[in-house]
């Protein structure tokens, strides 16, 4: 078949395809611009990263393999998918740590140039699985990209090395033919991000093109696929990422409380990516400062919220154990402070890219003494925006340390995100006290910092710089009103069980819980909070699809529950709890509900898989219901 | 006393930016109404009076200044001086310290600390506030013993040191702290004496002129754990011949040797020769200032960083839409 002979277009309603290469293969990049054409194209959209904490692990070996994968549709979808239909894989080790995955009747693209001895060996293959009939359950497409890049673009003079590296673009080239996405974007970020290198520029533009030539003139596709616009509410949308909704979230409460916001914070994975994203937005306002240690990074924050920033700190894995002690300073002085836990598997360095809900505990109890913190859990990478508006809220209005629990799989993930008007964001009242609030018998006006408000329990937050409102504040315990140091016990009994009932009282602003049951007939609600949103609900639908009753809720708010979770979880036979931990959530319910709860876990450092979801959940069903 | 200390016309580099007070103030107005409670005869009380007395020849709204203390006796300052303050974590004054200086260019920020605290759980944040010179005062008071823990030898205790936790004697040699600020790129780097008030207070009123992190380090007595640790400095008989007072442009003379003393000399060389002076035996201890120049501060250029990343065409919320747009959005039409 030649140029002009148009092919056939087959439709499907979602596609899951997974590029996988060694780290510098540049399968982040491929996987990210094939997504952002995707989003443009109008497809709903789930993106999975996995990649390994080494930066450039050995060439060839299954610890370098690095991977992207992206689940498409036609229809609202909510997971990256299980299983993937197509698999791009640029060496040996990529089909073997992958291949594993793939559907049965997947489509294999792969390149064959590295299918030497020597590269399978390296990878640990004991045959050439081209070859040994291994991969006779998919449909395998053997292409030597490498040389076909290099033969494309050798007009361009470039060295071996640098040319090699265009092979993902031809195959991004290839892969966008296939399914009918446009290259322009990618053309113009090609532009942008080789404007000073025009050969590489040129030569990467044409190994994009010539992959789509190459998929569009050779026998070897003859059909490509068509996934056609998913319908969404109207409105601008835009494909976002866990991390950098989060920075918006927290530029924009900077913003709408018209507060300077400052970011104290130490490089650590998957957390860095707010640092750098914020570092960007100084015409905000936005101050960052990369400290010299996790404790000098909220140390600082908690400084800056003193003086009437607002004070945010971003980590990850065992950062977050390094914060304690101020959190518990900012929780005993009653100020605004964010502090954002990007969860990573632990315990100690753990697992520093892969994802985990197991810092739940630390977060709920991690501190000495009594010291409850409010806990907040955004779902999906889009609510991160959402859920840090929420926390600065909670943290302003209450003047408190507020802990968000985002995940590796939240801030690498991405998904279309309904652009929201920035009108319709509350506004943030920071009400910084300015006069004195409390009056002598002999009539004088003085200034209580722990005189508080009747309705939230909050304190006044007075800045330096008010006149009249001097004052000093500290660890040490605080007489209740006017807050010089006591250690009188019924002072310290009241001081602790205020600072509870002000976080209890959290519960008036985040509203009451909702239940997704909709013939309400449903025997079994399964719970869960954070990332696992994707795939529980993923799991429900199919369920429910099936014929299988089954009712869901989500936790956004951790500390404190909303009011009605008690009522809710009694409501129904069986309450099964799916965490990415080993039962945290479970245990509180237990503890303050006194509710039997089956907890279903899992550690593997990846999100949870709808279908592992929906046979766990269907058989619970069935059990319930017998 | 209650007289009023005349203000400066014009404010020293170091509190640019901070409001001037209309009206004089006086010692009275930083008493804060708290019971001081250190041990009696600690040299903390000496220093509090004279800071007490010393702050208002700054001038400054009193309400613009502002004293963080980590934890130890010394940390107990900020309780007793009516301006605002934090008694913060054992340590970690240097670090909540920057994060306000940073956001507050109208504010006067000291940071008050002891051996323990600033130079063992504290020193990482010591040497990064003075490396990135943010505009801070560091009062160090150095008594070269954990007072508040009950008498456990510290990072400045003497080698051989018996104290409880070190029946046989101490083994770890200690820090000098002067030559440490000055290995750290501190641009301001003095010592002076709890006993010695006249020279305390002119210590004082050129730190808190000094633009920049300045570390000050005070010599102060533990009547109850570590008493007359510097007594051979206090004692009349021997105190001239043992304190070697640094002037800038003046001779030192050490014996035979005699040198001009250059505190603006831009490389630290000289000053960190004289901070070894003291070999431990307090022979020779140098009193003053080691060191003292100018370096652009890390809030001032964080700072103008942010004023040059502003657009002051747009409004915020315009700008924030903007932001949240991007350059890769589409829409979706009412179906």
């Amino acid at each position: 078949m030649g140029t002009g002979v148009s092919k056939q277009v087959e439709q499907l309603d979602q596609v899951v395809i997974r590029f996988a290469g060694d780290s510098g293969d540049g399968m982040q990049l491929t996987g990210d611009r094939f997504t952002q054409e995707t989003a443009l194209f109008g497809n709903d959209l789930s993106t999975l990263p996995n990649f390994p904490a080494e930066i450039r692990a050995p060439a060839g070996t299954l610890a370098g393999v690095s991977s992207f994968q992206l689940h498409f549709a036609d229809h609202d979808i909510l997971t990256p998918g299980d299983a993937p239909a197509v698999l791009v894989a640029m060496n040996p080790a990529a089909l073997l740590a992958n291949v594993k995955d793939l559907m049965p009747g997947a489509t294999i693209i792969v390149d064959s140039h590295d299918f030497t001895e020597r590269n399978l060996t390296r990878a640990g293959y004991r045959s050439n699985p081209l070859e040994d009939g291994s991969l006779q359950l998919f449909a395998v497409h053997e292409l030597d990209l490498s040389d076909m890049t290099l033969e494309a673009i050798k007009a361009f003079g470039l060295t071996r090395k640098d040319a090699t590296r265009a092979k993902n673009m031809y195959a991004l080239g290839l892969v966008s033919w296939l399914y009918g996405r446009s290259l322009a974007g990618t053309e113009a970020y090609l532009a942008r991000r080789f404007a000073g290198k025009p050969d590489i520029r040129d030569a990467n533009l044409a190994a994009l093109h010539a992959g789509w030539n190459f998929g569009e003139t050779t026998e070897t596709f003859a059909v490509s696929y068509e996934v056609k616009p998913a319908p969404m509410p109207a409105g601008s949308y835009r494909n976002i990422t866990g991390n950098l909704a989060l920075s918006y979230g927290l530029v924009a409460a900077a913003v709408r409380s018209g507060l300077e916001l400052f970011l104290g914070a130490y490089p650590i994975t998957p957390a860095s990516d707010i640092l750098h994203e914020l570092s960007k937005h100084k015409r905000f306002g936005v101050v960052t400062f990369q400290a010299e240690d996790e404790i000098a990074g909220i140390g600082a924050a908690l400084g800056a919220s003193f003086g009437g920033a607002l004070g945010v700190t971003t980590t990850s894995g065992p950062g977050i154990a390094l914060k304690s002690e101020t959190i518990g300073l900012a929780l005993t002085l009653e100020l605004p402070l964010l502090v954002i836990d990007v969860q990573r598997g632990g315990p100690s360095t753990g697992l520093p890219t892969k994802t985990e809900q197991s810092d739940l505990l630390q977060a709920m109890f991690g501190r000495n003494g009594e010291s409850p913190v409010p806990i907040v859990a955004p779902r999906s990478p889009g609510d991160c925006f959402d859920a840090a508006l929420e926390a600065a809220r909670i943290a302003v209005t209450y003047r408190t340390p507020v802990i968000l629990l985002s995940d590796g799989y939240l801030a690498n993930g991405s998904e279309p995100w309904h652009i929201p008007d920035v009108d319709t964001l509350l506004r943030i009242d920071p009400g910084f006290a300015t006069t004195p609030n409390h009056e002598t018998e002999a009539g004088q006006h003085e200034f209580w910092p722990y005189q508080r408000d009747p309705e939230t329990l909050a304190r006044p937050w007075a800045v330096p710089g008010t006149a009249g409102l001097e004052h000093r504040i500290g660890g040490l315990e605080k007489a209740d009103g006017h807050g010089n140091i006591s250690y009188d016990p019924t002072n310290h009994d009241l001081m602790v069980r205020t600072r509870q009932a002000k976080v209890d009282r959290v519960a008036d602003l985040i509203g009451p819980l909702e239940v997704d049951d909709p013939d309400s007939s449903a025997r079994l609600l399964v719970l869960g909070w954070g990332s696992t949103y994707g795939p529980i609900g993923a799991a429900c639908r199919r369920l429910r699809a099936a014929g299988r009753p089954i009712a869901q809720a989500h936790l956004r708010h951790l500390n404190p529950f909303p009011r009605n979770l008690g009522e809710i979880l009694r409501r129904y036979d069986r309450v099964v709890v799916p965490e990415m931990n080993l039962g945290q959530l479970a245990l509180l319910l237990r503890a303050r509900y006194l509710v039997d709860i089956v907890s279903y876990n899992q550690v593997r450092g990846q999100p949870f898989s709808a279908g592992e979801l929906e046979d766990v959940l269907g058989a619970a069903v069935e059990e319930t219901n017998r | 006393m209650t007289t009023s200390v005349p203000m400066p016309a014009v404010a020293p580099a170091g509190l640019a930016g901070v409001p001037l007070s209309d009206v004089p103030t006086s010692r009275k107005d930083f008493a804060s109404d708290q019971e001081v409670r250190w041990c009696p005869g600690c040299g903390d009380y000496i220093v509090l009076a004279a800071v007490q007395a010393f702050l208002p020849s700054l001038g400054l709204r009193r309400e613009n200044i502002v004293f963080i203390s980590g934890i130890g006796c010394s940390s107990r300052f900020p309780y007793y001086l009516d301006t605002y303050g934090m008694h913060s974590i054992h340590g970690r004054a240097p670090a909540i310290a920057t994060g306000l200086a940073t956001t507050r260019s109208d504010l006067s920020v000291w940071v008050v600390t002891g051996d323990g605290d600033a130079l063992s759980i504290g020193g990482n944040h010591l040497i990064h506030a003075m490396r990135r010179n943010v505009n801070l005062t560091i009062l160090l008071f150095n008594n070269r013993i954990y007072g508040l823990t009950k008498g456990q030898y510290s990072p400045t205790s003497e080698i051989g040191k018996i104290t409880k936790s070190t029946p046989m004697g101490s083994l770890d040699q200690p820090f000098n702290p002067i030559s440490l600020a000055l290995g750290a790129e501190a641009t301001f780097v003095a010592r002076t004496l709890d006993f010695d008030r006249a020279h305390l207070t002119s210590v004082l009123t050129a730190a808190a002129a000094h633009r920049g992190t300045s570390l000050v380090e005070i010599y102060q007595n533990c009547p109850i754990f570590n008493d007359g640790a510097f007594e051979v400095l206090r004692d009349k008989e021997q105190s001239e011949a043992r304190l070697v007072r640094l002037e800038h442009g003046m001779p030192v003379r050490i014996g035979e040797r005699e040198w001009l003393h250059d505190a603006h000399a831009a490389d630290p060389s000289a000053a960190f020769e004289i901070s070894r002076l003291d070999d431990g035996t307090m022979n020779h201890v140098p009193i003053g200032i080691f060191r003292q120049v100018e370096r652009p501060t890390y809030d001032d250029q964080l700072r103008d960083q942010v004023e040059k990343a502003k657009d002051l065409d747009t409004d915020a919320d315009a700008d924030l839409a903007a932001l949240l747009a991007g350059s890769d959005a589409w829409n979706v039409g009412p179906s």
